[in-house]
């Protein structure tokens, strides 16, 4: 039990990714700097990277969670693809969230996926760190 | 300030702007000036000072604030800094008629879809009393890929129109006489190829070269600084503006090939200042650019303009306006050694901020943009354009769009506001503001120059990271409640999707991917392949200009992807420096 609470409450790696054509990098780079103020280790996928460079990351990097970010209306596309690389890579335990400009309609599809948090513009810092904590929490206790 | 230097003229100006309130002004007598002391000590201890401060006063760039501004704030202004409408420095106005002469332009930015969906809301928009036409662009076009290009699958046509080849271009512009407009594209990195193809429709047209007006916005310093739309590294992206400006100076002179952009900076995360700051030495290094391109700065001047933001710290904008306007005619003058009048004017076009709109009580950001409409007309711009209450969700809706540009015109036709110039002139607080943001902006230059000039400072990250800090500090405000957003930090409540948005399908991928194929079926393989091996050589020998084979490659049916490929191949492509 002792060890599975260590588990649980170790340093949190997150990588931080926009999958796409996509250069508006303010929310990303706002992020970014929130989780590490928040207490985790985070890795910054640098712009333009390709779904498969992003899922090769996540795994390469060992993260807990990949959060990816897009604001150019490719994310029903872009987000998919990510989350089902990475599960045919081997990291069906890493946890995927997503945020950005997402119409309702989007969310449902992409919650059936796992792809969760589905945060827009204005939400607060506390709000997506808890959520990411929250969902890093119970995919510990799984293991 | 383009490759950096020992350049003192920046730190000295910086201190000018002090000095000038130092000395002996024309504005205001001493003895009038030891009144108003006299009175505002008085009214500071008998009356202000019983109300407790409870919050940090300062402009959204963080320039503290005085209660009050008084003649004592401006007591040594003298009256020549601020001049009159049309004449140097042009504090007050580059036009000395104004919107007396003439309103500013009403400019929508649009497309999206399809080039037959942006074709129609082209046409809408000139039926609706709309005086230029605005193109934007799907990110495919803006990095240079074609809607065939594995990179583009999901989203050709989604924020923007798509452009693969000259064929998109005659779709878009079709029943458009290119000749009577003035069309304003939101292009950068293939900023080159965009021209071209939109003097090849004009050719089919008809159109003389030499009457096309409009503007690409080939800004690419900005580009590294704060959108992030490249190709290649910044040498090369600065080689290919520098053949554009020759290549315009000689066969389209009335074509604006450079806007030079403060909007992305500002929705980067920026200040105020910093907006001003770095939009201005992007300037003034496109102004070495263009000396070095062997040009005489009278030429290349009058064809740059501006492109700014306004948001929602009302005065702190109407002050970087004005600033903006002085600084730039000021160092053309004194550093570069310019005469001709027409080289001096700072024309700006303005865009209300993005950023600023809330996703939240949406209906809330037409008052937002109202504002910020308002602030940019105060300012003395040239040509605006307002965005939609529903951007924060999606692209607009018609009626959105609708709703945006009678803002404009109610402030030209109904507030009387037209009616007199720089009416803000001479208010003690914008004035002093005014000073405030100068004397900032050429700190930074300073800073800008002795970190190794622009092109350094972009490899090295700085400013970049000067944007992602003040970006950073802004949320962390908001989160805190130091700063406040109505609907968001403020008077929030729970709500479901209270307004229709535009959707926008897969259908316009799946045409552009046939008309790509058809583009591709139909033109002569053998002339495409030569046009672009000239191209090629032109790319790789410095002293050709690029812009004639590369002209030959899009009238062939060359496409984007294809010609930007060529550059790829040449130049490679750019690696960001670690912001993080």
């Amino acid at each position: 039990m002792a060890k599975k609470s260590a588990a649980i409450q170790k340093k949190i790696r997150i990588l931080v990714a926009k999958p796409g054509l996509d250069g508006h990098d303010r929310g990303v780079l706002v992020l970014a700097r929130a989780f590490r103020d928040a207490g985790m280790e985070v890795i910054y996928s640098g712009l333009l990277p390709s779904p498969e460079q992003v899922a090769q990351m996540a795994i390469d990097e060992d993260v807990d969670v990949v959060a990816l970010s897009l604001l150019n209306g490719a994310h029903m596309t872009a987000f998919p693809r990510v989350k089902k690389l990475i599960d045919r890579m081997g990291g069906k335990d890493i946890v995927v969230v997503g945020g950005g400009i997402i119409p309702e309609e989007d969310k449902p599809k992409l919650l059936k996926l796992g792809i969760t948090g589905l945060y827009g513009p204005g939400s607060s810092f506390e709000e997506i760190v808890e959520h990411v904590r929250g969902r890093v929490r119970k995919e510990r206790w799984k293991e | 300030m383009l490759r950096g230097g020992r350049d003192a003229y920046w730190r000295r100006r910086a201190k000018t702007v002090v000095e000038r309130r130092a000395k002996a002004g024309t504005l205001y007598d001493k003895k009038t000036v030891d009144a108003v002391r006299k009175g505002l000590k008085q009214w500071e201890e008998s009356l202000y000072g019983k109300a407790p401060e409870t919050r940090d006063f300062q402009t959204a760039s963080g320039i503290p604030l005085k209660p009050l501004y008084t003649p004592d704030d401006v007591r040594d202004a003298d009256y020549s800094d601020q001049g009159y409408p049309g004449v140097y420095p042009f504090l007050r106005g580059v036009h000395s008629t104004m919107y007396r002469g003439r309103p500013w332009t009403m400019r929508m930015f649009s497309g999206f879809g399809t080039p037959e969906d942006t074709n129609q809301r082209l046409k809408l928009l000139l039926e609706h009393g709309e005086t230029g036409l605005s193109v934007a662009f799907d990110m495919p076009t803006l990095y240079g890929y074609d809607a065939d290009h594995q990179r583009a699958h999901g989203e050709v046509g989604r924020c923007g129109v798509n452009v693969s080849s000259l064929k998109d271009m005659e779709v878009i512009f079709d029943g458009i006489p290119l000749n009577k407009v003035s069309t304003s594209m939101t292009i950068n990195a293939p900023a080159t190829v965009l021209t071209c193809m939109y003097a090849g429709v004009a050719r089919k047209q008809g159109a003389p070269l030499a009457k096309l007006r409009g503007t690409v916005q080939a800004d690419m310093l900005k580009e590294y600084i704060a959108q992030k739309e490249w190709a290649y590294p910044p040498e090369a992206h600065l080689r290919l503006i520098k053949d554009l400006m020759v290549f315009c100076t000689k066969e389209m002179p009335l074509w604006n090939y450079i806007s030079i952009s403060g909007y992305h900076i500002r929705e980067a995360g920026s200040s105020a200042v910093q907006e001003l700051a770095f939009t201005l030495a992007d300037g003034f290094g496109y102004v070495e650019l263009g000396l070095e391109a062997g040009l005489k700065v009278e030429q290349f001047a009058p064809r740059l303009s501006f492109f700014f933001n306004s948001t929602m710290d009302f005065f702190e904008e109407i002050a970087k306006f004005r600033a903006a306007r002085r600084i730039w005619a000021t160092v053309l003058r004194e550093k570069y050694g310019v005469k001709d009048k027409r080289s001096l004017l700072m024309r700006f076009h303005t865009q209300t901020s993005g950023a600023s709109l809330t996703w939240q009580q949406p209906i809330n950001n037409v008052v937002r943009t109202a504002i910020e409409a308002l602030a940019a007309v105060l300012g003395g711009t040239q040509s605006l354009h307002t965005n939609s209450y529903d951007e924060a969700w999606a692209l607009p809706t018609e009626q959105a769009v609708e709703v945006a540009l009678r803002t404009q015109q109610i402030i030209a036709e109904e507030t009387g506001l037209p009616n007199v110039i720089d009416p803000l002139g001479g208010s003690y607080y914008v004035e002093w503001l005014t000073e405030q943001m100068e004397e900032e902006a050429y700190k930074y230059f300073d800073r800008i120059e002795s970190a190794g000039g622009l092109l350094k400072a972009i490899k090295t990250g700085y400013l970049q990271r000067e944007i992602a800090e003040n970006s950073y500090r802004l949320s962390r405000r908001i989160e805190e409640g130091k700063d406040s957003v109505v609907g968001v930090n403020k008077y929030a409540k729970q709500e479901k999707e209270p307004i229709d948005t535009l959707k926008i399908d897969f259908k316009s991928q799946r045409a552009q991917l046939r008309r790509l194929a058809s583009v591709k079926r139909e033109r002569n393989g053998e002339k495409v392949k030569e046009a672009l091996a000239k191209m090629r050589k032109a790319f790789e020998n410095e002293d050709a200009n690029s812009i004639y084979p590369m002209m030959d490659a899009v009238v062939q049916y060359a496409t984007l992807g294809e010609i930007m490929d060529v550059g790829r191949e040449t130049w490679g492509l750019f690696k960001e420096p670690q912001i993080l």
